[in-house]
């Protein structure tokens, strides 16, 4: 059975349903019901034309649900009084059902969740799963979450820098587990591309495209992370690479800078780097200035000291750095960084164990001490 | 089958007999510990035995309700002198003396020069459902 294509018809067969006269959280539902339908039906039988079979199907089962409703009559009056679906060439559903998913009134975790049930066409149990939470509470999450769009108008254009960030936090919440959020990030992104011309769309697209090309380089056998700078770059996807550079470079033709564009130029210039040493470190600071005055994070002004120091120097790093918030995440790790490649292994030291223990996660925390323990150990020895 | 709860101690628990902090041993020795927690929790997987684990940062606050219509009272962070919980596992064993076993199996994992460490676990059984049959 070809999942692939059943869950790149899930927004077309919703959107059907909507402009039938569909209530969205019910027809939401109705296409959930018929995904499930398909994944049983469709491998011993397939249909000669999927789409029109899964609009059948759903669109019967959201009839079922407003009869089986104690609220019968009321739902079937608001049908009949629906305006016929006529043609609204204008207006693109798709589009419509991302810009919903992300409607700034939803959290951030609720966006996430309704944009990969209702357009990526994931289970309610494979959200769960991605997101190690139980699967009764991703369904309350979702139904909580179509429950605060329902008044929402579904042919009002929303704000497209929205909807990047979920597919953003979809992107970078690497959780574990048998959904490749990653991949289904830019499968998302991608058709996202496909229907709107957006220079930030495309910035997004390419910064997803050149950071997944090194996903087999990132991590050693042993589960460990690899830093960049140590990475195989043999391993990097150039493929992936190559479409996003091709990508950004026809976005950043169109002259609207935006902070995706931006990230996905500093990513491009890595990618170019045939070893560590060639990175052109002096155009990558220029990106981070760029980007600094595009959004103004502290997390920007952090990985410019870290550029700053491998361009000018670890001194104008450790200088760059002094001009920041030390309580920022990563703050240690970079000043060890930078004081290490200064030549003071004793301080770097100290700093890499104290970075260990303010760590955010395991694999930097390992990372981190193995660090310490290398200067340690340098130093004894 | 009955589940315990593995609780490892960032302090609070007694010293462990090899006592190193683990930025003064070798990479070679992390790598060495790391793989033994990982090869631990997959053996559990496949005995069937493991349920969770779960690491924890250092830092954390105490919290209390201090009345209506007042925002909570926070106390932290962590003094030196409180216990303080690293991470933990969840097992589901059919003993008690299977847990003990696992316990002391976990705490062998190796530090500084690849000896084991020795390192105080809590182990916690859970208070389980009451059971159907009670005759």
């Amino acid at each position: 059975m070809d999942e692939a294509l059943l869950r790149s018809l899930t927004p077309g067969v919703l959107t059907v349903l909507v402009r039938r006269g569909a209530d969205f959280a019910e027809a939401e539902d109705a296409v959930q019901d018929a995904l499930v339908e398909a994944v049983r039906a469709w491998p011993a039988d397939p249909p000669r034309d999927p789409k029109g079979w899964l609009v059948t199907v759903a669109w019967r089962k959201f009839l079922d649900a407003a009869r089986a409703d104690t609220a019968r009559r009321r739902r079937e009056d608001q049908v009949d009084e629906e305006p016929p679906p006529g043609p609204a060439p204008d207006v693109d559903d798709t589009l419509q059902l991302y810009f919903l998913c992300a409607h700034p009134s939803l959290t951030p975790a609720s966006a996430v969740a309704l944009t990969l049930r209702a357009v990526g066409g994931l289970t309610t149990r494979r959200i769960a799963q991605a997101y190690l939470v139980p699967e009764a509470t991703m369904a309350q999450r979702i139904s909580r979450a179509k429950r605060t769009v329902a008044g929402v108008r579904f042919d009002r254009p929303g704000e497209v820098a929205t909807v990047l960030r979920v597919l953003y936090l979809v992107f970078n919440e690497g959780y574990s587990g048998d959904v490749d959020l990653a991949a289904e990030a830019i499968r998302l992104t991608r058709q996202l591309a496909a229907r709107i011309d957006h220079p930030e769309v495309a910035g997004l697209l390419a910064l997803m495209l050149l950071h997944h090309a090194r996903r087999a380089a990132r991590t050693a056998p042993d589960g460990s992370l690899v830093p960049l700078a140590e990475q195989d770059r043999g391993r990097w996807d150039t493929a992936s690479i190559a479409e996003g550079v091709a990508v950004l470079q026809a976005a950043l033709a169109r002259d609207r800078l935006g902070e995706f564009q931006a990230q996905a130029a500093i990513a491009a210039l890595h990618a170019d780097a045939p070893r560590a040493e060639e990175t052109d470190w002096v155009q990558i600071v220029e990106w981070y200035d760029e980007l600094a005055r595009l959004t103004d994070s502290p997390v920007v002004r952090l990985n410019r000291a870290v550029a700053v120091g491998e361009a000018d120097g670890p001194r104008a790093g450790l200088a760059a750095l002094a001009a920041l918030d030390d309580s920022l995440p990563r703050h240690t790790a970079v000043a060890a960084y930078l004081h290490e490649r200064d030549g003071d292994l004793a301080l770097a030291a100290r700093l890499y164990a104290e970075a260990a223990h303010r760590a955010p996660n395991l694999a930097e925390r390992d990372h981190l001490t193995r660090q310490a323990a290398r200067l340690n150990a340098l130093r004894a020895g | 089958m009955a589940k315990y709860l593995l609780l490892k101690h960032y302090r609070g628990a007694p010293a462990p007999v090899n006592n190193v902090p683990m930025d003064r041993w070798t990479p070679e020795e992390v790598s060495a510990h790391i793989q033994y927690m990982r090869d631990f929790a997959a053996k559990l997987e496949s005995t069937g035995e493991f349920v969770d684990a779960q690491a924890l940062a250092p830092e954390g606050t105490f919290v209390r309700y201090d009345g209506e219509g007042r925002p909570p009272v926070t106390d932290g962070p962590f003094a030196e002198t409180k216990d303080l919980i690293a991470g933990w596992m969840v097992i589901d064993v059919d003993s008690h003396e299977r847990a003990v076993e696992l316990a002391g199996e976990l705490s062998a994992a190796p530090g500084a020069g690849g000896e084991p460490i020795h390192e105080w676990l809590e182990l916690r059984p859970f208070l389980s459902m009451p059971p159907t049959v009670t005759e």
